[in-house]
């Protein structure tokens, strides 16, 4: 229950930090830690080197761009639920970010962390997508921009090389009706399944390898959940079609 | 970094949990450790004044900054700070082993809102595991604090007590 050896690493800019991440072989980022710490104490991930971006200044800004809400790569979930400029242009980031595990984690966890350990079931990697939002990556060669629906590419994987640093993500503005929903054993665990509406864009999460746009009429459809101890793959589907109902209920 | 407002430094190694740290190198063992992965919220101490698992972070990401600890809230002799007063006062504890968690759970709940209705408490306490009291009387104490706290807006103790308990707290969805 204690990490493994790894060289740590703590640059103090984003281009030191991409550096790093070019040149090093097999290097993790870390930011928040609240899923990549428990990764390491149980030694299911076992890199040689961590690149600790907290201390780079300017990653933890939080802007209104383009329609929508930038979220620097810093930026702690708690300071995205509190934030009154979420609450007003994409009111769905702060649902979502509500029921990522408790307070004291979100004191910690970051939402581009989230994106980029793209657990299937967590809240904010189907809520980027439901939104049709994007992220922006940067390494030695420059910016690009993956989005959503190109950046899960299976069970706690992305489309980021490894070179590559998340430094912001980008979440348009929703206006429309829009709802979050979740089954889960116990309150702030990870959901058995789960669905979140933006207008008539339905995503599910918990259900694939990676949170999925679904047909709000027959969310079900296609789906091949898997089971275990806690849920059926029946159970997760009847979950589907109950929590979408919910969304749609909205 | 500063522990208690004392400064140290920070170790060597790494792969030092703040946990660890808190409790081998600098003897802190008031910072409980259950299970090292973030869920049961027994570890938790107040980084830069808000509550975070110490099982979650690496002590070398603490220099810098300022870390508190349960026995960095009342110093020996002096009066018990007010959560820890209330946990006294309502038997907010049996074995103890989860105690440091919740109340530095709780110190970081009041500071953001001294007057937090039942749901907030509820939702305040959910990310701290105990296995002896049922919950009842941890959440009476944090009403209690919010009362005894100079900032507390003097809830009336024991509005809890004739609501039934153990509810599961999925009231968000």
């Amino acid at each position: 229950m204690k990490p493994p050896p790894f060289e740590y690493h703590a640059p103090a800019t984003v281009e030191e930090a991409c550096a790093l991440l070019a040149s090093l072989e097999d290097a993790k980022v870390l930011a928040g830690g609240q899923s990549l710490v428990p990764l390491l104490n149980f030694r299911l991930a076992r890199p040689q080197h961590l690149v600790d971006i907290n201390r780079i200044g300017g990653l933890d800004r939080m802007y209104e761009r383009d329609g929508g809400i930038a979220v620097g790569a810093l930026v702690r979930q708690a300071a995205v639920e509190d934030s009154p400029l979420v609450a007003r242009v994409c009111p769905l980031l702060g649902d979502a970010i509500r029921l990522v595990a408790h307070r004291v984690i979100r004191n910690r966890g970051t939402v581009c962390g989230s994106l980029a350990h793209a657990d299937p079931a967590s809240e904010l990697p189907a809520a980027l997508l439901v939104l049709g939002g994007h992220v922006v990556v940067r390494s030695t060669l420059g910016d690009r921009t993956i989005p959503a629906d190109s950046l899960f590419a299976g069970v706690m994987e992305t489309a980021l090389a490894p070179d590559e640093l998340m430094v912001e993500a980008w979440f348009p503005a929703v206006a429309e009706k829009f709802a979050i929903s979740e089954e889960s054993r116990r309150h702030g665990d990870f959901a058995l399944a789960g669905a979140v509406r933006a207008g008539d864009r339905l995503a599910l999460f918990g259900v694939a390898p990676t949170p999925v746009l679904a047909d709000p009429r027959d969310p079900a459809r296609g789906l091949r959940p898997s089971g275990d101890l806690e849920a059926s793959p029946d159970f997760r589907l009847h979950l589907v079609r109950v929590l979408t109902e919910r969304v749609l209920a909205a | 970094m500063k522990v208690n407002g004392v400064a140290h430094p920070a170790p060597n190694d790494p792969r030092r949990l703040l946990s660890d740290h808190l409790r081998h190198d600098l003897g802190l063992t008031g910072t409980h450790v259950g299970c090292e992965h973030g869920v049961c919220g027994c570890c938790t101490v107040l980084f830069d004044g808000a509550p975070v698992r110490s099982c979650l972070m690496l002590a070398v990401q603490a220099e810098g900054h300022e870390v508190t600890t349960v026995e960095g809230l009342a110093a020996d002799g002096a009066p018990l700070h007010p959560v820890q007063q209330a946990f006294h006062e309502c038997h907010a504890l049996q074995c103890g082993f989860c105690t440091p968690g919740f109340v530095m759970s709780v110190v970081g709940l009041l500071k953001e809102n001294s007057n937090p209705s039942e749901q907030e408490i509820n939702e305040g306490i959910s990310g701290n595991l105990c296995r002896c009291t049922g919950y009842a009387s941890i959440r009476r104490a944090v009403e209690r604090a919010a009362s005894l706290s100079p900032s507390g807006a003097g809830r009336a103790q024991g509005a809890l007590s004739n609501k039934r308990v153990g509810e599961r707290g999925k009231d968000r969805s």
